[in-house]
């Protein structure tokens, strides 16, 4: 029996799909058996930050309809020997679905993979209520601002009150350079204000934009600072002790990169 | 080293103090799950219910969310001019 992970923010555009698509082609390589989730009725992007949008035919809606087989609909990911993603519907919205039809889907989804990620929406109504039916455990993605973390305690909260396990943090994108000028909250200030449990920081990093562009999940990337918190995150799941990953200052790394080459300033 | 420098010098300027103060107000609404505006009903239902009581001085009276770690609590500083006398 595998375990299901709804993947939660509350705010949009704070990276919980590309966080999903890490995260799973993390516990990939580490050779699980790992089905995504696109629960974004209507919105769907798991598919294309995989890069895996041109081989879909049947999707969750049809699964849940009985209008296709949940085989049929999975789409295996051939870069990895056991990753697959099960698409959201893009012409239907987030009442296609109810939570019941959820949770049966991903209890059976259990039966055969080690992991289950659910990609929730934005938002707190139906569509989010429908990701984490299902959900043994929740991550819950943040990042250093305001409006993410106010939106990430309000998720804590209704999370808590459907009597979840207790949420982890991911905080992402932060800057090492702006919170060392007192600029950006930190990882301490963030756990203080949301007092939850840290699964992992990923600092802001343009390799996910290039990995993005090309459909390839940065996990793969050996040379990325975020690859490389997602591979930390990855093995804390896996019950692993990984220390935090220490946070570069980028400018002065680069500044110091200058200087070795002979640029001053 | 640059967290000393930062204590040393004191920037209370620092914006991340000011995001983390505004979002210490805004959440402790958001987790009571009331408004600025239902707080200030709430004082005003207070208000008349303990004038019946007490001569209040309402210029002074406040209620606000008090937080310490995980529990919250509802503080209310209520300065009387008099007690009434109850009358038999």
């Amino acid at each position: 029996m595998g375990e299901a992970i709804v993947i939660t923010s509350g705010k949009g555009g704070v990276g919980k799909t590309t966080t999903t698509a890490n995260i799973g082609a993390g516990l990939a390589k580490q050779g699980k058996k790992v089905a995504l989730i696109d629960a974004d009725i209507g919105l769907r992007n798991l598919d294309v930050v995989m890069g895996l949008e041109n081989r879909i035919v049947y999707d969750l809606v049809d699964v849940v309809e009985g209008f296709a087989k949940l085989k049929h609909a999975l789409i295996k990911d051939k870069r990895f020997e056991n990753l697959y993603l099960l698409p959201a519907a893009q012409t239907r919205d987030k009442t296609a679905v109810s939570p019941e039809q959820m949770r049966d889907l991903v209890g059976q989804m259990k039966e055969e993979f080690d992991y289950v990620l659910i990609d929730s929406p934005a938002g707190i109504e139906q569509g989010f209520k429908n990701a984490v039916a299902g959900a043994d455990k929740a991550l819950v993605v943040a990042t250093p601002e305001v409006s993410s973390v106010r939106d990430a305690d309000r998720i804590i909260g209704l999370l808590e009150a459907q009597e979840k396990h207790r949420p982890f943090l991911i905080i992402n994108r932060i800057r090492a350079s702006m919170v060392k000028k007192g600029d950006m909250m930190d990882i301490d200030d963030m756990i203080e204000i949301l007092a939850i449990e840290l699964l992992g920081v990923v600092p802001e990093d343009e390799a996910i934009v290039v990995s993005t562009n090309r459909g390839e999940p940065a996990v793969l990337n050996l040379q990325s600072k975020a690859g490389e918190a997602y591979r930390n995150i990855v093995r804390r799941l896996e019950g692993e002790e990984v220390p935090m990953m220490k946070l570069e200052d980028e400018s002065r790394f680069m500044y110091k990169l200058r200087k070795m080459m002979g640029f001053k300033g | 080293m640059f967290d000393l420098f930062a204590k040393v010098f004191g920037r209370d300027d620092a914006s991340k103090e000011v995001a983390k103060e505004r979002l210490r107000l805004v959440l402790v609404h958001d987790r009571a799950s009331l408004s600025p505006q239902a707080l200030e009903d709430l004082k005003n239902d207070l208000l008349k219910v303990i004038s019946e009581y007490m001569d209040i001085d309402d210029q002074g009276f406040r209620v606000d969310f008090s937080r310490h770690d995980d529990a919250m609590a509802l503080v209310a500083n209520i300065p009387i001019r008099s007690v009434k006398r109850k009358s038999l």
